[in-house]
C-alpha cells in the first residue's frame, strides 16, 4: 500500500531525511523508532502529503503523492504529532466536519461519527468544546478523526503520547486490531509498544534507516540475546565462576548482584552455539554440583538495548570500555 | 467530491468558529456602534440636510481599516498556531479550496455585519427621498472594499503564527491603499510631483475606486480593481502556504 523509494528531504542545508526506502503492505503494522529529531515526523509528513519531498518517489495505494495528491490522501488517515484539533469546536462538531470533508454525507456521516465515538470512548464529551478537554480526550478526538472514513492506510505520529497506562493499552489494542486489515505506520518512543503492536519495526537515526526487521529479529541483534541469567543460593561466587568458565560454551561471565547468601550472574555464550544449549549445560552442571538454583533463564534480548547501541554507538562504546 | 462541496464544508466550519466564541458578537456590536457614531456625530448626518448616506459611507474605508484585519488575522495564523493546518492540508482537498472556503466565510460574516446597518436606510428614507439606487451601489462598493481588505489580511495571516503581527502588517498595507488616494496626501504629492505620477499612485487607492460607487456609478474598472486585489492576495496566500510547507 505504501511505497517509499529513495526519499529525501532537506530544510535549507540540513538534510532531515536521507535516501530512505521501505514498503508497508495491508495487514502490516510498521513501527517507526528513532531519537528525537531523527526524521520520523518529517517522513510521516511527506507520506501524508503535508510537505513535498525533496527527492525520491512516494506512493500510497498506487497513487503518487505529488502527482495525484487528492486520490492518495483519500486513502490515508492521519494523526499528526500533538493531536491538533480546532479548539473552539465541540467534539461532535469537529468529527462531523472531518466526516464531511472526507466526503461522507447524511446517513453515512452519522454512522461514521457514531462508530468512531464508540471506538474511542468519546460519548461523555461529545458536546464539550475541544479546549475544555483533558489531554487524553483531546488525543482520542484527533485519533477518532483519523479513522472516521475507515481508511486503508493509517499514519499515526506518537498515538500513545500523553495517555495514561489504561488508555495506552486501549489504543494499542485498537491499532493491533485495525492492523489486520490496514497498512499502518506509527511512531513511538516507547519500545515495549513495538513488541506489543508491530509486525515490523524500522529504526531511523539522523535521517537514515539503521535497522529494519521484525521485533524478534531486532531483539536478536542485542548483545544480551542468548545469554543465560542464573541465581544461586549458598555457594561462594568464586567456585561458581570457576566451574562455569570451564564449560565449553561459556564465553564471558558477569556478576549482576552479589550478597553473602546469593549471587546473580549472567553467562554469555560463544558465538554459534545452539539456542538453549548453554542453559541446558548450566542446568546439568548445577545438578551435578548440587547447587541450589533459584532462577535460570535464557535472555531474548531487549529492543531498548539494540536501540541504544544503534542510535548512540559512541556513548555505548565508552560505557563498555569503563 | 466536488470542489464546491469542499469549499462549502470549510466555509461552514469557519463561520461556526466565529459564532462559537464571543468574537462575532463583539465585532458586530462594535462595528455598528462605530458606524453609527461616525455617521451621526462625526459625519454630521443631520446637519448636511440632504437625503443621502454620504455621511455613512465616507467613513467606511477608515472603519474597515481596523475592523477587517481584526476579522481576518486569525484565518491562517490560528491554523498554524494550533497545528490544525497539518490536519486540514492532509485532507483530500486542494490548498486553494481551503483558502477560498475560509475567505468566503469571513467575507460572508462581514456582509452580515454590513446588512445589519439597514436602520440607516430606513432612517434616511423616513426623513427624505434618497436615491436608493445610489445607496445600493455604495453598499456593493463597500462590500467589495471589505473583501479586498479581508483578502489582504488573509495573506498576512498566512505569513505568521502570531495574530498581532498579522493584524499590524495588514493594517499597514490597507492604510497604504487608503492614503495613496486620500486628498490631503495627493494634494501634497501634487505640489511636489507631476500630476501624472499622482494619478498613477492614486489609481492604486481604494479611495479613488470607492468614490465612484458612492456616487452611484458601477464602473467595471472599479469592480475589476477590487476583484483583482482579492484575486492577487488569495493567490499570494497560496504561494505563502506552499512555501511554509516546503520548509
Amino acid at each position: 500500500m505504501i511505497r517509499v523509494e529513495n526519499l529525501s528531504k532537506s530544510f535549507g542545508p540540513k538534510l532531515a531525511v536521507n535516501n530512505i526506502s521501505f514498503q508497508v503492505e495491508r495487514g502490516e503494522v510498521l513501527g517507526f523508532l528513532g531519537p528525537n529529531g531523527a526524521g520520523k515526523s518529517t517522513t510521516m509528513r511527506m507520506v501524508t502529503g503535508f510537505i513535498p519531498p525533496s527527492g525520491g518517489k512516494l506512493s500510497v495505494g498506487g497513487f503518487d503523492i505529488v502527482e495525484k495528491p487528492i486520490e492518495a490522501k483519500r486513502l490515508i488517515g492521519y494523526l499528526p504529532e500533538n493531536a491538533p484539533s480546532y479548539a473552539d469546536m465541540t467534539v461532535s462538531g469537529f468529527l462531523h466536519f472531518t466526516a464531511e470533508i472526507r466526503g461522507l454525507r447524511g446517513d453515512a456521516k452519522k454512522r461514521a461519527v457514531n462508530r468512531v465515538v464508540e471506538m474511542c470512548f468519546l460519548e461523555n464529551v461529545l458536546h464539550q468544546s475541544v479546549e475544555t478537554l483533558s489531554k487524553g480526550y483531546r488525543h482520542r478526538t484527533c485519533f477518532a478523526q483519523s479513522i472516521i472514513h475507515d481508511p486503508d492506510v493509517l499514519i499515526l505520529d506518537e498515538p500513545t503520547d500523553g495517555l495514561d497506562p489504561n488508555q495506552k493499552h486501549e489504543v494499542r489494542t485498537l491499532i493491533r486490531r485495525m492492523g489486520e486489515k490496514k497498512a499502518i505506520i506509527f511512531s513511538t518512543h516507547i519500545l515495549e509498544e513495538v513488541e506489543a503492536v508491530c509486525s515490523r519495526a524500522i529504526i531511523i537515526d539522523r535521517g537514515q534507516i539503521v535497522a529494519n526487521g521484525t521485533p524478534q529479529e531486532l531483539k536478536q541483534r542485542s548483545d544480551l540475546a542468548g545469554a543465560v541469567s542464573l541465581r544461586v543460593n549458598g555457594v561462594p561466587t568464586d567456585v561458581i565462576k570457576q566451574k562455569i568458565s570451564v564449560l565449553p560454551l561459556s564465553k564471558k561471565i558477569t556478576i549482576l548482584k552479589e550478597s553473602p547468601q546469593k549471587v546473580s550472574l549472567r553467562v554469555f555464550p560463544k558465538p554459534g552455539s545452539a539456542d538453549g544449549e548453554l542453559a541446558r549445560n548450566l542446568a546439568e552442571l548445577s545438578m551435578k554440583e548440587n547447587w541450589h538454583i533459584e532462577e535460570l533463564h535464557t535472555e531474548e534480548g531487549r529492543i531498548d538495548e539494540v536501540f541504544r547501541s544503534i542510535t548512540m554507538p559512541d556513548t555505548v562504546r565508552k560505557e563498555e570500555s569503563k | 467530491m466536488s470542489a464546491w462541496g469542499n469549499i462549502r464544508t470549510i466555509a461552514k466550519r469557519e463561520m461556526g468558529g466565529y459564532f462559537a466564541s464571543p468574537v462575532a458578537y463583539v465585532f458586530i456590536v462594535i462595528f455598528l456602534l462605530l458606524a453609527g457614531f461616525f455617521t451621526f456625530m462625526a459625519g454630521g448626518f443631520f446637519e448636511r440636510q440632504e437625503a443621502s448616506l454620504n455621511a455613512f459611507f465616507t467613513w467606511h474605508p477608515w472603519l474597515y481599516l481596523f475592523l477587517v484585519p481584526a476579522v481576518g488575522m486569525r484565518l491562517w495564523s490560528e491554523e498554524r498556531r494550533l497545528g490544525t493546518m497539518e490536519l486540514l492540508l492532509t485532507m483530500p482537498i486542494t490548498t486553494w479550496q481551503a483558502i477560498v472556503g475560509k475567505f468566503l466565510a469571513s467575507w460572508l460574516f462581514l456582509i452580515l455585519a454590513l446588512v445589519l446597518t439597514f436602520p440607516v436606510i430606513i432612517t434616511v428614507n423616513y426623513l427624505g427621498n434618497p436615491d436608493n439606487g445610489v445607496i445600493f451601489c455604495a453598499y456593493i462598493g463597500s462590500l467589495l472594499m471589505a473583501g479586498s481588505y479581508l483578502a489582504i489580511s488573509c495573506m498576512t495571516s498566512a505569513l505568521t503564527r502570531n495574530q498581532v503581527v498579522s493584524f499590524i502588517i495588514s493594517v499597514v498595507i490597507c492604510l497604504f491603499l487608503i492614503l495613496c488616494g486620500y486628498p490631503p496626501v495627493t494634494n501634497l504629492l501634487l505640489r511636489l510631483e507631476s500630476p501624472r505620477l499622482v494619478e498613477t499612485v492614486a489609481a492604486f487607492s481604494v479611495m479613488t475606486h470607492f468614490e465612484g460607487f458612492q456616487k452611484g456609478v458601477l464602473d467595471s474598472r472599479d469592480i475589476i480593481f477590487f476583484l483583482s486585489i482579492i484575486g492577487f492576495s488569495l493567490f499570494t496566500t497560496g504561494v505563502i502556504i506552499r512555501g511554509n510547507r516546503a520548509g
